[in-house]
């Protein structure tokens, strides 16, 4: 296993490592299926799934090499390429096991490569919980294609028919005879082979996938606690300059002077350099402003705070986040366009006994990944090497490109280890800063943000508000239920008009599977004044708030046990057609509702299975309250009960959190576990801390502090509580699913505690906790 | 000027501004990368080595302060990465990102020189300025009860 190997900053090493690229430079077939699309993001980089066999490959690397993600060389080493980012969700310890398995190899004979950027691989974007999800055939694939030829040449070497042969424990044996022939021995006569046609290739049933499922090692594990593990900013390259840059701050801004004169008497400055200004839409452009170019960090820094200069805020010096509630509460006021609608909502509202009404308010979020966006590149003539903690690398080289005036072709862009993503690393925008720098200064730089250019140029989760209306009739059963939403959409970043698509609303609100007889869910208007992007469950994350405290206040209303009120509005245990959805269409994540159904059984599931495990009756005592919510997204279910108390100090804690999670098949059941207790303390920092606030139209906060603070170890509660449903259903996501419903849960359980309903995060605005 | 640092039992003399943070000393000249930059105003605890016996965040700590100090950085706690809370956060697969890893477990072997036996209290106060955006607290706070040869 090469744990901690996932880049290597030497050229002709990386291309050493990349032996499974050899099949590149021949071709590359797009199936025509419609690719897997998760977090409507509007991305430039292809949406594609990897070819899944060549014919006639002709590998570099001698040895059986019939796609771009196995080789097996002649000594028996299987590569494995990783293609997707590692960014904190263990995917280089989780996918490689499933192309392992499904091959028949040894782990300990794995070496895994960690890939370019590069459309050959088919979507690179780590994003949207999509990885196994969306490749959990795909890649099992792959090592199948290899396999069949494995067996293939074994059974011609034997003169035997290929079904009396199986591939088990890195090795091809004839059952009948017990002969048997290792994968180095066979790999050269397998190459030989024609790569099969997919059809004709068998995928092995789930039960001889050995180490699918099972405990699993961290393989990286021992790189990350001995400070071994190169992550964007480890990257060194002989005369590499750093730059920090002052980018304008307020979105839409420019420069109108600058004065480098005291930057430049900083020792260890080179230069100081203008960067090109971007112009609408921003999508993944550099923000412009005014590099500090430098022997090394602490200069630049120093550098960039000695600059002097002079900015245009442009046309949106006004936004005011504040004042903007005042806009999105007034748009939620009014109808909006029809989203989704079974029976006749408005009818029964004006016919209900009783109607219940609430507005929900969610401000901007922040990423804050540990590691600081940072990128370092090196262009020369018409070529460019980029090493960068990039989600999606082929973004990145498309940008770089762009940038740069050069094809994509003359673009490199290696990927190193993330120190967290959550959707900001997505963004190209760091990788042609450092391109653009590189040409300019004819060195390799470095681009180095400081935390509070993370927190102020950041692409923020959008901010919303929610008005939630149902009528009740006069037994206190609910008739009605209406959603209005109003945010600005991501579309905005990419030139889209702000107010929100359809496609924003499968998360939570279209795919919402309720029961009730007369349900509408109508999109309201939103602008966008800064740059919006996707943070980990996205849109999720306030329709999950909304929806789980407004099913609370609706047990409020009846004096019923919150439970029971879901259990009454999730209805029957059924998987949900349009019809019932009252939709014409779903984007479901990128995947047909037959294989990925709305399933209203598996909310029920996983509620009653929190609910069990929290002990839900008794969740009244003394000095302390349990608060409850549920959320199907990204293909999975989650159920949260927190728990809350009174501290001797007066403060509100979460002391307490239990999780059910049905995310279908799991590959790594640990790495689920230890998403889903990082959804929770994600999670609690959003809902206790978390908000971005823009005065001016700049960004207020600039580190972890105020609205850019993140729960600290003693906050997080002793005691957390993960149960993983077994089930053979397709595999869910898993990276996100786990945030949506702990918000709402905190929510629920302070109001239990307080009987003080708090409708806006973060929580700390209205309340003392922690 | 010259200033005389021990970094992991070598010693270093630097001619390096005396101002300059020692977590750019480290990760910029000597290219000890291991010791990360997080938030450059000690709130994050990702640069976090030691100072003789001082638990330190790097980031705030002018290297004229370690002049004649012996410092270990995470390359240097343990010689092949068998320190106890190494071994510990491997054995429960702690480490989600890894970024803010070698800040926690330089914390943590600071705490467990002054406690040999934290409480979940000591853990706690220890603990609070090390800052981890994945999430990795629960199992932090069991690989150090394990280091520490206690039940989680």
């Amino acid at each position: 296993m090469s744990a901690g190997q996932l880049v290597i900053p030497r050229r002709a090493f990386l291309r050493g490592m990349n032996l499974a690229l050899g099949g590149l430079a021949l071709g590359y077939c797009t199936p025509a299926e419609a690719a897997p699309d998760a977090t409507n993001e509007p991305s430039e980089a292809p949406k594609s799934r990897p070819a899944v066999a060549l014919q006639s490959i002709e590998p570099r690397a001698p040895g059986l090499n019939p796609n771009v993600f196995v080789h097996v060389a002649p000594d028996g080493t299987v590569t494995i390429v990783c293609h997707r980012s590692e960014m904190g969700q263990g995917i280089r310890s989780s996918l490689p096991v499933l192309i392992a398995d499904e091959l028949g190899a040894l782990m300990s004979r794995v070496k895994i490569s960690q890939a370019d950027g590069d459309r050959a691989y088919g979507d690179q974007n780590t994003d949207g919980s999509n990885s196994i999800r969306g490749l959990y055939e795909d890649m099992r694939l792959m090592a199948a294609s290899a396999r069949t030829m494995l067996v293939a040449a074994a059974a011609k070497q034997w003169k035997v028919r290929p079904e009396e042969c199986l591939a088990k424990d890195h090795q091809v044996t004839h059952v009948p005879t017990r002969r048997s022939l290792g994968f180095g021995e066979l790999a050269l006569a397998a190459g030989k082979l024609n790569v099969p046609n997919p059809k004709d290739v068998m995928l092995r049933p789930r039960a001889e996938l050995p180490n699918v499922g099972k405990a699993l090692p961290l393989l990286d594990a021992a790189a990350y606690v001995t400070g071994q593990a190169v992550f964007g900013a480890d990257v060194r390259l002989p005369g590499m300059l750093t730059a920090v840059i002052a980018r304008p701050p307020v979105v839409g801004g420019t420069l109108v002077r600058f004065d480098a004169a005291r930057a430049l008497a900083v020792p260890g400055v080179r230069q100081v350099i203008e960067m090109p200004a971007p112009k609408p839409p921003y999508k993944f452009q550099p923000w412009g402003g005014v590099a500090v170019v430098a022997d090394h960090t602490w200069a630049a820094m120093r550098g960039r705070a000695a600059l002097e200069v002079t900015w245009d805020h442009g046309p949106n010096a006004g936004y005011d986040s504040e004042r903007y509630r005042a806009e999105l509460a007034k748009s939620v006021r009014s109808p909006g366009s029809i989203a989704r609608k079974v029976g006749d909502a408005e009818l029964a509202l004006k016919n209900a006994a009783r109607v219940v009404e609430a507005e929900y308010h969610v401000p901007h979020l922040p990423h804050l990944p540990m590691e600081p966006p940072v990128a370092v590149a090196h262009a020369q003539g018409d070529t460019c090497e980029v090493w960068a903690p990039t989600q999606n690398p082929q973004a990145a080289r498309t940008e770089v490109a762009r940038v740069l005036g050069i094809p994509e072709a003359k673009v490199q862009v290696h990927v190193t280890f993330l120190g967290g993503g959550f959707g900001r690393k997505s963004k190209a925008d760091f990788c042609s800063e450092a391109a653009l720098l590189s040409r300019k200064v004819g060195a390799p730089v470095r681009v180095q943000f400081t935390r509070a250019d993370d927190v102020q140029h950041d692409y923020v989760n959008t901010v919303s508000t929610n008005r939630l209306s149902a009528g009740l009739d006069a037994n206190g059963r609910v008739t009605a239920w209406r959603h209005r939403t109003a945010f600005p959409s991501i579309g905005s970043l990419f030139g889209e008009p702000a107010r929100p698509t359809l496609e924003d609303l499968q998360q939570g609100v279209l795919d919402l599977a309720i029961a009730v007889p007369n349900l509408s869910a109508e999109i309201c208007d939103a602008t966008a004044y800064t740059r919006i992007g996707w943070l980990r469950s996205v849109y999720n994350i306030f329709q999950a708030f909304s929806i789980g405290s407004f099913v609370d206040e609706l047990a409020h209303e009846k004096s019923a046990d919150p439970r029971e009120v879901w259990l009454e509005l999730l209805g029957p245990a059924r998987t949900m057609s349009l019809t019932d959805l009252g939709v014409e269409s779903l984007k479901n994540y990128g995947q047909p509702l037959d294989k990925h159904p709305v399933d209203s059984g598996r909310l029920r599931n996983v509620l009653t299975r929190v609910t069990s495990a929290a002990r839900w009756a008794e969740r009244k005592r003394e000095g302390r309250a349990l608060g409850l919510a549920v959320h199907r997204s990204f293909l999975s279910y989650t159920a949260v009960v927190a728990s809350v108390v009174k501290r001797a100090n007066g403060k509100i804690a979460v002391d307490e959190v239990w999780l059910s999670f049905d995310a279908g098949t799991v590959v790594n059941p640990d790495r689920v576990r230890s998403q889903m207790e990082g959804s929770i303390v994600f999670a609690m920092s959003l809902s206790l801390f978390g908000g971005i606030t823009m005065k001016n139209g700049a960004i207020e906060q600039d580190n972890y502090r105020g609205g850019g603070r993140i729960v600290r170890m003693g906050e997080v509660p002793r005691r957390i509580h993960i149960d993983l449903v077994d089930s053979d259903a397709a595999p869910g996501g898993v990276g996100e699913p786990g945030v949506p419903p702990v918000a709402p849960a905190i929510a629920n359980a302070m109001f239990a505690l307080t009987g003080k309903r708090v409708r806006e995060l973060p929580l700390s605005k209205s309340l003392a906790v922690t | 000027m010259s200033i005389t640092v021990r970094i992991n039992g070598t010693e270093h003399r630097l001619e390096v501004d005396p101002e300059m943070p020692l977590l750019w000393v480290l990760r910029d000249v000597l290219h000890l990368t291991g010791t990360k930059y997080g938030c450059g105003e000690a709130l994050c605890g990702a640069c976090t080595v030691h100072v003789d016996e001082h638990v330190v965040r790097s980031c705030v700590t002018p290297i004229r302060r370690a002049a004649g100090a012996n410092v270990v950085t995470i390359e240097g706690l343990s010689p092949d990465g068998t320190h106890p809370l190494q071994k510990a956060w491997v054995e429960l697969a702690v480490p989600q990102c890894g970024f803010c890893q070698a800040g926690q477990i330089m914390t943590a072997a600071g705490l467990l020189k002054k406690h040999p036996h934290p409480s979940d209290e000591q853990i706690d106060q220890s603990m609070a300025g090390n800052l981890c955006r994945c999430g990795t607290y629960p199992r932090i706070r069991s690989a150090i009860k394990q280091a520490a040869g206690d039940k989680p």
